[in-house]
């Protein structure tokens, strides 16, 4: 059973509190009716599905009811960190150690609720 | 029957506490602290089991958790069963009660031995699936014998008394283990101020310092081990858990530890103070590092017929007569591959007992317990090994020669020992089983001949779980694991003590697995790898030359490492076999995965609390007392209970469903009926962008639904498949109120905050369920209106409140929300008030009603009224793959929408456009008193050859007392295009229907009876 942080509660809870929703940063084409076919079907149906880190959307179902994202090693299954809607990852497949910032101060608000 | 294994002194029992106890019937005698096994060893019962497969006669061979035989049922009565019980592990109480759990008709007499002496060589893997796979039929037949011959226990066949507990737990650092190691790291992180849980499985803690010969601070082991305790027990930051087994080691140190409180008492817990103890606690603990302090397991030898009673480990025979006064024989002789087996001997001195001799399959031992043994006059037979053992229901003598362990064969003639005993030592295996868990593949270490777990992070282990083995050395671990893992959680090291303990000079230990015998390995006598399973060296030849050469595969063609002790004692040696015959190293051959549980873990245990009627929480409605006096049956739905049906007496006769529904129905269609739908989802919208959010979320159209009006829709996710739809009512400009079904309530909430918060943030919109804040009574029939006026003064003309309008009042004195809404078909009226109130409203309604034939009516008429007018029940006729369009409610879509509303797009997909996707249709089947099967599979062609095309199948179909016939509704490929055509359904009774294919409506078409 995983114990994850929320980032907006600022705890760590059991996963029993939180569903998995899938892969995180998949974004609704603007345009949908602009699309081609297969363009919707890319992103309708293509996940990825590596073996590494991994970026997850989870809901905080019978807490906050905060959405948020999860990066997730999928094969030791430790929980990198876990950020809000609209921030993105600092550890990422190509900055495994956690991405360069240019502000260390925005690099540190990011990083809250990082359990290593 | 006296003990005439015990000694007179010596070992941790109370000889001033008698238990007496039954083992098969038998009366026997031992003492408090006794296990269960050292008592049965005390009073000389050799033989405690059969085996699985040969039957072969077993004795106890171990002290610990890796017990493969000493498997008993325990249990007085038929509620307090237990199966699978290690004796070992089971400390002994006055009046216990056990049994061998194989053998038929007994362990001393057994019918399928013969099989295992004349057919022993007739059994190889697989010899079951082999023999008896054909005819398939007769494979029920032949478990059942099977079965009764192998025995592996019997769960209780009445409802356990017991109680159990879950706790949850958390700690800065959890400690496996009470050994030497696990002490001195409890120890180390408790005086460094973190939390601290420390585990053991045993009855006592201290681990192997309670059998050891070495001394602490020149004072005997124990001495350290009740200081050490006390120490910790001091601690307000360390909780002590004996008898308590780490189970399972999951993600994120969430470890399970199964803490066994009455077991040790009797088979039923004690009651106390009128309440019954809690039996077992699982405490489900989540830490912020643990060490594995979990020791190692002895490995024996694999030599010639080492099952038969008398050969035991050599660490066990220290065991039994140091910790509980038990020499198990007369006659010892040992082998061994390393120096601390020589502890055995030594011990079996002691206790007065003669050594035959050892055999040392080293050339050369010279460590300082090889010098103690010399010095005793203990004959040292170096370069040998024990290569089979002689005796049938106990060891009688012991062949021992020359080996040559790399080339694996026997070097010189054998000499016959008579003896009584023999213990054996091929060395030890880290006990890595909760490292697995955590998805660590153990590496194999040379130094140590042993697989060393690989950690994740953490986690440490210390001592004898990680190869360190030297008393000195572990403590040594112990503490710096301990310092460490309270040091990453914050916690600075305090100052820790050790004892001095002398260093003990041990010569190397040399590879030692299978002996080699004169004969060839499938001809030697057995040399057994597991016990529990019989699973023999030649096996496992065998096995690799069938071409298993993957050691998980050589694993489930041989059983070896199933059961209750999943290979503690026997995978090493079984992989060390593997690896001789197919040529390879053992580290590229690799060992198996363990998983949990460690030991088995009884199943009330597990689900705790969770049981019967806290299985699952059930959710009522505020009327539920109401359905319960009214006799109503129950439907599960979700986890709510609602009314299915409400069957009356007739003439001191109850209904069937089939006459209440009918009933039921009648009532709706020609008076008035009433239903409790509180449990329909509820879910309040707000915000000045509600009304734009509706409309991206909903197929059809929101943007003119002014205040008081109500609405039906639909929602899809994006690939244009309905998941779900119910009606809202605009409350206030900026104010809605969305209904779901009961079983979708939780699923679209989060749906809609999904999308809100991912997608579209910028929508200031909120949402909140109120599905318990309000009840929900639908009166409907033409009676509706006239029973609703009795008790408000709301205008309720029907040009003024119309079809799919709501207004506020008071209704029955409590204010109210009524909605003109119908899934019925006719007049209906729901009305909404506070949950609180709904009881007195419903009654109130009822004292009204009778004049009406008000009539309560359930879910299953709820079903049959809507299905006669084509309502569709999301989740039953749709499945995730059915799109607006399939169900023909081409009304309901938005295609002009400004925003490309959920689902939109997909519609336009050249999958969801074909012409012969399977769309909603009605069917009437040929025969009106037929009722179709739900999900029974339709086709075209009944003549069709088999496989016939299967086009479609019912969703829906009950019986209608309004047209006196069967109906349904189902999908059908193109069905939309082909009404008045017959489909056929070919059912497994071979029984062929027709029906055709007609509208889903198949009552008042037009949809005149609501608007009366």
């Amino acid at each position: 059973m995983l114990y994850i942080h929320c980032p907006y509660c600022g705890e760590l809870r059991e996963e029993e509190e939180f569903h998995p929703k899938g892969q995180a940063h998949i974004a609704r084409p603007l345009d949908p009716d602009a699309c081609s076919d297969e363009e919707w079907g890319d992103y309708l149906f293509f996940r990825d599905n590596p073996r590494g880190i991994h970026h997850e959307l989870w809901v905080h179902a019978v807490g906050c009811r905060k959405f948020f994202n999860v990066t997730r090693h999928t094969v030791t299954y430790e929980i990198l960190e876990t950020y809000r809607m609209g921030e993105q990852p600092t550890i990422t497949a190509e900055h495994p150690e956690g991405r360069p910032s240019r502000d260390a101060a925005d690099q540190a608000s990011l990083r809250e609720g990082v359990r290593a | 029957m006296s003990q005439l294994n015990r000694l007179a002194r010596g070992g941790r029992i109370d000889r001033s506490r008698k238990l007496s106890f039954t083992f098969n019937g038998q009366r026997y005698q031992g003492h408090a602290g006794d296990t269960l096994a050292s008592a049965l060893l005390a009073n000389g019962v050799d033989i405690v089991n059969r085996s699985f497969k040969y039957s072969r006669p077993r004795g106890i061979v171990a002290a610990g958790a890796e017990e493969p035989n000493a498997v008993v049922q325990l249990g007085k009565t038929e509620a307090a069963q237990v199966p699978n019980v290690r004796a070992t592990q089971q400390a002994l109480y006055e009046g216990l009660e056990a049994r061998s759990t194989n053998g038929w008709p007994n362990v001393q007499r057994d019918l399928m031995s013969l099989i295992g002496k004349l057919g022993g060589q007739f059994m190889p893997p697989g010899f079951y699936y082999k023999t008896f796979m054909a005819p398939a039929s007769m494979w029920m037949t032949y478990e059942k014998y099977i079965r009764k011959s192998a025995g592996l226990g019997r769960s209780p066949m009445e409802k356990d008394p017991d109680l159990y507990d879950h706790l949850h737990q958390h700690c800065d650092v959890l400690v496996i283990g009470a050994g030497p190691a696990g002490l001195a790291a409890a120890l180390a992180a408790g005086r460094s101020g973190a939390r601290v849980i420390l585990a053991d499985e045993q009855e006592e803690m201290g681990g192997s310092l309670l059998d050891s010969r070495e001394r602490l601070d020149d004072k005997p082991a124990d001495a350290w081990v009740a200081e050490t305790l006390e120490a910790l027990a001091a601690m307000d930051n360390v909780t002590l858990l004996p008898r308590t087994t780490a189970n399972g080691y999951h993600d994120h140190h969430f470890v399970t530890l199964h803490e066994r409180r009455t077991e040790h008492l009797a088979d039923t817990a004690p009651v106390k103070d009128g309440r019954r103890q809690a039996r077992s606690r699982m405490h489900r603990v989540r830490a912020g590092r643990v060490v594995l302090a979990t020791g190692a397991h002895e490995r024996p030898l694999v030599y010639g017929n080492n099952d038969v009673p008398g050969n035991l480990l050599a660490g066990a025979v220290s065991t039994y007569i140091r910790r509980y006064g038990v020499v198990p024989g007369r006659k010892l002789v040992l082998s061994t591959s390393n120096d601390h087996a020589y502890r055995a001997a030594l011990d079996w001195v002691e206790a007065g007992r003669e050594v035959v001799a050892i055999a040392d399959a080293r050339a050369n031992p010279d460590g300082e317990l090889v010098e103690q043994a010399r010095a005793l006059g203990i004959r040292i037979l170096p370069g040998s090994a024990v290569i089979e053992a002689k005796g049938e229901s106990r060891v009688n003598a012991a062949r021992v020669a020359k080996i040559d362990p790399d080339g694996f064969r026997v070097a010189g003639s054998a000499e016959t020992l008579a003896c009584d005993t023999i213990a054996s030592s091929g060395g030890y295996s880290p006990v890595i089983h909760l490292a697995s868990h955590t998805g660590g593949r153990p590496t194999w270490n040379d130094d140590i001949l042993g697989f060393v777990p690989t950690l994740v992070k953490g986690v440490s282990a210390a001592g004898g779980a990680q190869g360190v083995y030297a008393t000195g050395r572990v403590l040594a671990d112990g503490v710096a694991a301990g310092a460490r893992a309270a040091e990453e959680v914050g916690f600075a090291a305090a100052e820790v003590r050790l004892p001095q303990v002398a260093e003990r000079r041990d010569g190397a230990a040399v590879a030692l697995y299978q002996v080699p015998h004169e004969k060839p390995t499938l001809r030697a006598p057995k040399q057994f790898v597991d016990l529990q399973n019989d699973v023999t060296a030649a096996g496992i030849e065998l096995a690799t030359r069938e071409g298993f050469e993957s050691i998980e595969h050589v694993k489930r063609y041989t059983a070896m490492g199933f059961g209750t002790d999943q290979g503690k004692l026997g995978n090493i040696n079984g992989m060390a076999i593997a690896a001789r015959c197919l040529g390879r190293p053992i580290p590229e051959v690799g060992t198996t995965v363990f998983r949990p549980n460690y030991t088995p873990v009884t199943f009330g245990a597990i689900v705790g609390r969770h049981c019967r009627d806290l299985f699952d929480p059930e959710r009522y409605t505020a009327m539920h007392q109401w359905h319960v006096e009214h006799g109503a049956e129950f439907e599960d739905v979700g986890q709510w209970k609602r009314p299915w049906y409400f069957p009356r007496k007739v003439d001191g006769k109850t209904e069937t469903m089939h006459e209440a529904v009918a009933r039921e129905c009648r009532a709706v269609r020609e008076a008035v009926g009433i239903l409790d739908a509180s449990t329909l989802g509820k879910i309040d919208i707000q915000g000045p962008d509600a009304r734009e959010f509706l409309g991206r979320v909903y197929t059809n159209k929101w943007a003119k639904l002014a205040p008081g009006r109500v609405r039906y829709g639909l929602m899809c996710k994006d690939d244009g498949m309905v998941f779900d739809d119910g009606t809202t009512s605009c409350l206030g400009e900026n104010h809605f109120l969305m209904t779901t079904t009961t079983g979708g309530a939780a699923t679209v909430l989060e749906w809609l905050e999904l999308w809100h918060q991912t997608e579209w943030p910028e929508l200031e919109v909120y949402f909140n369920s109120v599905t318990d804040h309000w009840a929900t009574m639908t009166i409907t029939g033409p009676e509706a209106r006239k029973l609703l006026a009795e008790v408000t003064d709301m205008d309720l003309d029907r040009e003024s409140f119309k079809f799919m309008d709501w207004r506020e009042g008071v209704v029955a004195g409590v204010p109210a929300r009524v909605f003109r809404i119908s899934f019925t078909g006719e007049l209906a009226f729901e009305i909404n008030v506070q949950a609180n109130y709904a009881l007195h409203v419903w009654e109130t309604l009822f004292a009204h009603g009778e004049k009406y034939g008000l009539t309560p009516y359930g879910t299953e008429t709820m079903h049959v009224l809507r299905a006669e007018k084509g309502f569709i029940i999301a989740g039953q006729d749709t499945d995730g793959s059915v799109t607006p369009e399939d169900l023909g409610m081409h009304w309901c879509v938005g295609y002009d929408k400004p925003f490309s509303w959920i689902g939109q797009r997909a519609l336009s997909r050249p999958d969801t456009k074909r012409s012969d996707r399977k769309q909603l249709v009605g069917l009437r089947p040929k025969d009106p008193k037929v009722v179709l099967e739900e999900g029974a599979q339709i086709v075209f062609d009944p003549q069709h050859a088999i496989p016939m095309p299967m086009v479609g199948h019912v969703t829906s179909s009950y019986y209608s007392p309004t047209l006196d016939s069967g109906f349904a509704l189902a999908v059908v490929k193109g069905g939309q295009q082909k009404m008045g055509e017959s489909v056929y359904l070919p059912m497994a009774d071979g029984q062929v229907h027709e029906a055709e294919i007609v509208s889903p409506i198949f009552v008042d078409p037009k949809g005149e009876r609501q608007n009366v």
